[in-house]
């Protein structure tokens, strides 16, 4: 058989570890980034401003999460689901009120007193310290679990020759919230009459208010979508790996980046900037060595492979989404889909 | 209220605060306390050029900082034998070497579209270049530092003049914030806070583990001073005189920026802050103004940061915290009065002594917190609660900044508008 002769030439085992530690990671951290970039971009497109606490609000959603699964531990078993994952949508009805609450308190006083957008930004930093403070006052500088004892983490491994293809189970719910969110957004902005809404500040707030729409409603709704989505991401990357009170700064720089070069103000774009970005920061720490170690008889003698090959080493990763954010503000400002670039 | 007598009022109750400080925990500490707050007064400087006169967003102070220390530490530490003596800087200069050619390289290629090459292909050829380029500086210098690490620890410095590294250090501070200016200048405000953002934590991230570079988190110390160490003169009157070399530092930037302010330069700089599209109008080439105005203030903040590193004599990469750094900084130019060098150097002063003194009182009124609760209600407090305790002050400084901006956004001491009738 041909084929089968192929595919023993084919190096599965490295093909396999590749699509694990770079297809399937990508995957992941690009959903975690799409969920927190479609909120930053819908912010910066109605509000216009950069939302800089909003790895803080991903990090309280999450503990939002935590609380409740301290409230009711039992919830999962009886659904055969982790419990976090069940009382997701609480953690996120909740957050998205907080977000509406901060907006009330810090942010609508701002705008109605017509401020420079830098001032909007400068007090969005105000809101991120005053939001880390809290978090460590209340939740310790530690790291924790988000999943209680009873709930069992499933590991699925699907046998590929050689070496597995190894997928967890929140890695799949955060693939299926992903999408779901994504789907759902897709509905709302196009078919609905908010959704339409929203899209008509975005793209001229004076026509907009001209025509009878309502700022305060989808600036409301804005926050709403925007403290939902995060919660999500900030939940599924705790249950993920780990829950920690010191993600915000680890985690906006890719967020602004994926929103940036997805084109601000453009939901879509935020999602593909957040696998772009995600698959970037994957690619550049993978080592290149253990793809080319199989080709070692094909290739001339005097190339030698090192034993570590990756373009960026691992305590660099931060460079990663940075040096994306520089070259498209520097080659195409207006992002992949074409954002605003002025205020 | 008449604004000088105000300004005499508020440095009047700044004054005491500061006896009192003295009085009660001593001269030493005193003294130490006022050079702190002297360095951060120059940084405040910088920065209020930047967002004061120019409306620019720097969320990256401590990168800059970083970067003016490391460079002090290169420029002032005392040589390293071992390392000059052995193959690191033979291996390092090829390395280098590599890297001006491949930068040439890369340069040349880019502009080949001149000799008639496609725009595609020059691209694409531009970041091959680019790619090998970086791949073979990496492949050298991935040895040198290795063996650097291995037998010299670290390179050492160049042991020349603390000034000299001070004034580099602005000088490095410059050069990075005017890549980062070119960049961003052109486009929305927004993006150059979150480039400076990035910039600092890639900084940090290098001078982290850059180990054959900065020594990384084995940290470098004693840093030389500009005058004699306490070793030699004893506490009180080695930091006095330190405390006169940053004092003539605040004097002489004073002078000079309150000059600048007055002159028909700084008189333009307004014009653009205020009203951009008239001063575009009049022919004012704005981002290239505002890209001076960030330079300027990068060197200030540059120099600032220097000063203060070499004072607490230890350069630690992992030190350069920017929650609590970068932003104390940007609540003392807000507090004080953005647009108003008296009130960044007054804001710098009062917020650095109420930052050092929250210390032992967030301590204290979680100490009382503590066994309050445990009397009342049984409550058993975490073990970390001390460090918990610290972060209230994070929280503080927000709280701050929101409030002030919301508030009082004009500062302690105001801008003074110069009407002309």
């Amino acid at each position: 058989m041909p084929e089968a002769g192929l595919l023993a030439i084919l190096p599965m085992n490295e093909l396999v570890f590749f699509l694990n530690k770079v297809v399937i990671a990508g995957l992941i951290i690009g959903s975690v980034y799409a969920l927190g970039a479609v909120g930053v971009t819908l912010i910066f497109g109605i509000l216009r401003f950069a939302h800089f606490p909003h790895g803080d609000m991903m990090t309280a959603g999450a503990f939002v999460a935590l609380v409740l699964l301290w409230m009711f531990p039992g919830v999962g078993a009886a659904v055969g689901l982790p419990t976090a994952f069940v009382l997701m949508p609480i953690a996120m009805a909740v957050t998205a009120l907080l977000a509406v609450g901060l907006d009330r308190m810090f942010y609508r006083p701002m705008r109605k007193s017509g401020v420079k957008p830098v001032v909007m930004v400068m007090t969005s930093i105000g809101v991120m310290l005053m939001m880390q403070g809290l978090l460590r006052l209340f939740a310790g500088t530690g790291t924790r679990q988000l999943y209680a004892d009873t709930d069992d983490k499933d590991i699925y491994r699907i046998p590929l020759g050689g070496r597995d293809l190894v997928i967890t189970e929140p890695q799949l719910m955060l693939f299926a919230t992903t999408i779901v969110a994504v789907v759902a957004l897709h509905m709302f902005l196009t078919r609905s009459r908010m959704g339409k809404a929203m899209r008509a500040v975005s793209d001229n707030p004076d026509l907009a208010r001209v025509s009878g729409i309502s700022i305060d409603h989808v600036v409301r709704t804005t926050w709403l979508i925007a403290g939902a989505l995060a919660a999500a991401g900030g939940t599924l990357l705790a249950l993920d790996v780990t829950l920690k009170p010191d993600l915000s700064y680890n985690i906006i720089l890719p967020i602004f980046a994926a929103a940036i070069v997805g084109g601000v103000g453009q939901p879509y774009g935020a999602i593909a900037g957040g696998l772009l970005v995600g698959f970037s920061e994957t690619l550049a720490v993978f080592n290149w060595s253990v793809l080319l170690r199989p080709m070692r008889p094909y290739l001339p003698e005097f190339i030698e492979i090192p034993a570590k090959l990756a373009f960026v080493p691992t305590e660099y990763k931060i460079v990663v989404p940075f040096f994306i954010l520089i070259a498209v503000l520097i080659w195409r400002p207006t992002g992949l889909f074409k954002g605003r670039v002025n205020n | 209220m008449n604004p000088s007598l105000r300004e005499a009022g508020l440095f009047a109750g700044l004054i005491l605060l500061v006896a009192g400080i003295f009085a009660w925990l001593g001269a030493a500490y005193g003294v130490r306390m006022l050079v702190e707050a002297s360095c951060y007064a120059i940084i405040a400087l910088g920065l209020t050029i930047q967002w004061g006169y120019a409306g620019l967003f720097n969320v990256g102070l401590m990168g800059f900082v970083a970067i003016a220390a490391f460079t002090t530490v290169l420029i002032s530490y005392p040589v390293n034998d071992v390392f000059w003596s052995g193959d690191g800087p033979w291996m390092l200069g090829q390395a280098a070497l590599t890297l001006a050619i491949g930068v040439a390289i890369t340069l040349l290629l880019s502009r080949s579209t001149r000799i008639g090459v496609p725009k595609g292909l020059r691209t694409a050829l531009t970041l091959v270049a680019a790619a090998i380029t970086y791949l073979a500086v990496q492949g050298q210098l991935d040895p040198a530092a290795t063996l650097i690490e291995r037998e010299a620890g670290f390179i050492g410095g160049f042991g020349l003049p603390v000034w000299m590294g001070w004034a580099a250090g602005g000088v490095v501070a410059g050069l990075l914030g005017w890549a980062m200016g070119r960049i961003t200048l052109g486009l929305r405000a927004d993006y150059m806070a979150i480039a400076t953002l990035g910039i600092a934590e890639i900084v940090k991230a290098f001078l982290k583990n850059a180990d054959w570079l900065t020594r990384g988190t084995l940290t470098v110390s004693p840093l030389p001073w500009p005058v004699p160490t306490p070793q030699e003169l004893g506490f009180v009157a080695s930091r006095s005189a330190y405390l006169a070399v940053t004092a003539v530092m605040i004097v002489v930037l004073y002078v000079l920026l309150e000059r600048a302010w007055h002159s028909p330069w700084g008189r333009m700089m307004r014009a653009i802050r205020d009203n951009e599209v008239s001063a575009a109008a009049m022919g004012k080439d704005i981002n290239r103004r505002r890209l001076e105005m960030f330079v300027v203030g990068n060197f200030i903040i540059g120099l600032g940061g220097a000063a203060l590193i070499t004072f607490t004599t230890i350069f630690d990469p992992s030190s350069f915290a920017p929650l609590n750094h970068t932003f104390l900084i940007w609540v003392m130019v807000i507090l004080g009065g953005a647009g108003n060098n008296l009130g960044a150097i007054f804001g710098a002063l009062l917020v650095y002594v109420i930052w050092i003194m929250s210390e032992p009182v967030a301590i204290f009124l979680f100490t009382n917190a503590e066994q309050l609760g445990e009397r009342l209600f049984g409550w058993e407090a975490p073990a970390d609660l001390y460090t918990r305790a610290l972060q209230m002050r994070v929280f503080v400084i927000g709280l701050t900044i929101t409030l002030v901006l919301r508030f009082a956004p004009k500062g302690l001491l105001p801008e003074k508008v110069v009407k002309y009738d």
